[in-house]
């Protein structure tokens, strides 16, 4: 018998995806049998109460957890949000349930042998609830009480090799698409240079020092499978400066229909023979390639490297071999003035051990932000303050066109002093000998 | 709200153990925070942060940047955590009586 009633959540019990109340149901059950004869360090109802103020939730249509919670673990400022109910008599189970955020490895491949282990320690010290993973990339510890945080924490360092995640005015885990792991337009491995950086900065990473948070997000391509662009202060996306490479004979397969386009995304519906001067030469950004006489033709000069086409026939095309990525920065959701998508930065690096370009790009912007930033500004937000020209100057980036996306409009344009001949100390004496009052 | 009887002083917090009122921060409070946040002895320069986190917090209405305390106090990120080992946030800043800090942490 369940410890409260659950009828708006038993709704969400029908229906073809997967429950999660079902799901709970199922975790709570376990814990009330508990064939295992686990010492439970936190109440052994947990998901009945979370479940029992979330039909609360439900009904009243409002949260009913209290306001913020600072806890954590000695030595560091951040990877626990601490989280208490504001009904803690009628749930007792979750008066306290702090989420606890672990350092997920890079592209997320897991042996169950870890998995296993991880989720035996979260059952005994934790609700046995998890997010796989945070959407910053962590994997998610939901619920547990104050006093378990350090002995979680030793558990993980001391037994698993496992640290913790970011949180608070810091460098936040960072995450990455699979890349080369399994993917081919992978220009970089953006897994080695996801867990070197998190290696490299993980003093930033545990003890807040900014001004307030900082993401990095790794795609080994533009097609962006982790968004970075949208959702990393810096965010690092592969791409290659050569020739794309061509495969003649696979192109011909796939004009004849023995290759389905994009690998067969879109065989659930009857959209025709492939027509690739349709489906690739007319949809190219640029309009720079070309089919004739059997032959694909590409101007790689005006390539903007899209992806389309490649994406449309990947036996037949392939991201060209000179690679590396481009850093692009200021990425933020709306608050405070506004949301924003990674400006381009640097057009193109090479991405080779150790990785010593990209730290100094890092490290440059880190000095002027954590030196210039208003407290809780995002780097974008300082982008808009001090201006663009501002973050090329302290990256020691020169200007390119490929800065912008159109040069300015408006006329209001700065120019430094010593770029003026004469400079701007005038007398007006001076300018009335020439021109009356 | 939870009460905190200490030394013949009651101090009311809440959950995570934050004074309720900067007002009734006193030796007493820095003495039981001490046990709480691992901190064996209080030394100067422990007194000295608490002293300028005071001081900023009353000119001001809030908890000085991470940066700004490093300036006023002259240490590192790195001293500050080994004398505060919850960090200047939890630590420190519960030490010295201020708010609890908010916001995405």
């Amino acid at each position: 018998m369940a410890k409260h009633q659950t009828p708006l959540l038993d709704q969400l019990e029908s229906g073809p995806w997967p429950s999660f109340v079902s799901d709970l149901k199922q975790e709570a059950e376990a814990r009330a049998k508990n064939e295992r004869n686990i010492e439970y360090q936190i109440p052994q109802d947990v998901v009945e109460d979370l479940m029992g103020v979330l039909e609360l939730s439900y009904k009243d249509g409002t949260t009913h957890w209290k306001h913020g919670g600072i806890v954590g673990v000695f030595g560091y400022g951040g990877g626990v949000i601490g989280r208490y109910c504001d009904q803690p008599e009628q749930f007792p189970g979750v008066a306290h349930f702090h989420t606890m955020r672990v350092n997920q490895p890079a592209g997320k491949f897991y042996t169950t042998k870890y998995l296993k282990e991880l989720c035996d320690l979260w059952e005994f010290r934790g609700s046995g609830l998890t997010n796989m993973h945070g959407s910053t990339g962590d994997i998610i510890f939901l619920g547990t009480t104050t006093p378990q945080l350090e002995e979680i924490f030793y558990e993980l360092t001391h037994k698993h090799n496992q640290d913790l995640g970011g949180s608070g005015s810091n460098l936040r885990t960072p995450s990455d698409c699979i890349g080369q792991a399994r993917c081919e337009y992978a220009c970089y491995d953006t897994q080695a240079l996801c867990h070197y950086l998190t290696n490299e900065y993980q003093d930033e990473l545990h003890r807040p020092a900014f001004p307030y948070k900082f993401k990095f997000k790794f795609d080994g391509c533009p097609n962006c499978c982790v968004a970075s662009i949208a959702r990393a202060d810096l965010s690092f996306v592969g791409t290659w400066r050569d020739e794309i490479q061509i495969d003649q004979e696979a192109v011909k397969a796939y004009v004849a229909g023995e290759f389905p386009p994009n690998a067969g995304a879109h065989a659930g519906r009857d959209w025709g023979p492939f027509d690739i001067q349709k489906e690739v030469i007319d949809r190219c950004p640029t309009g720079c390639m070309r089919y004739e006489d059997g032959k694909l033709e590409i101007n790689n000069r005006e390539c903007t490297r899209c992806m389309h086409c490649i994406n449309v026939m990947p036996r037949a095309l392939k991201p060209g071999k000179d690679r590396g990525c481009s850093i692009l920065a200021g990425a933020k959701a709306p608050i405070l003035d506004g949301a924003q998508m990674g400006s381009l930065l640097v057009p193109f690096i090479k991405v080779e051990e150790p990785y010593d370009e990209i730290k100094e790009v890092i490290e440059a912007i880190w000095d002027w932000w954590m030196e210039e930033g208003k407290n809780r500004e995002r780097l974008g937000e300082l982008m808009k303050r001090q201006g663009f020209q501002k973050l090329l100057e302290v990256t020691n980036i020169k200007p390119v066109p490929q800065h912008v996306q159109e040069p300015r409009t408006n006329p209001y344009i700065f120019w430094k002093e010593e770029e003026v001949p004469g400079g701007f100390e005038r007398d007006i004496k001076e300018f009335r000998k020439h021109h009356q009052r | 709200m939870a009460t905190v009887e200490f030394q013949g002083k009651t101090f009311t917090v809440d959950e995570d153990g934050f004074i309720e009122s900067y007002d009734d921060w006193c030796e007493e409070w820095v003495q039981w925070v001490k046990q709480q946040e691992g901190i064996d002895e209080l030394t100067d320069d422990h007194r000295k942060v608490i002293k300028v986190l005071q001081d900023y917090y009353e000119k001001n209405g809030i908890a000085p940047m991470v940066r700004i305390l490093s300036k006023l106090t002259g240490f590192k990120l790195k001293q500050i955590y080994e004398l505060f080992p919850s960090g200047p946030g939890k630590g420190a800043c519960k030490m010295a009586g201020l708010p609890k800090p908010t916001g995405c942490v």
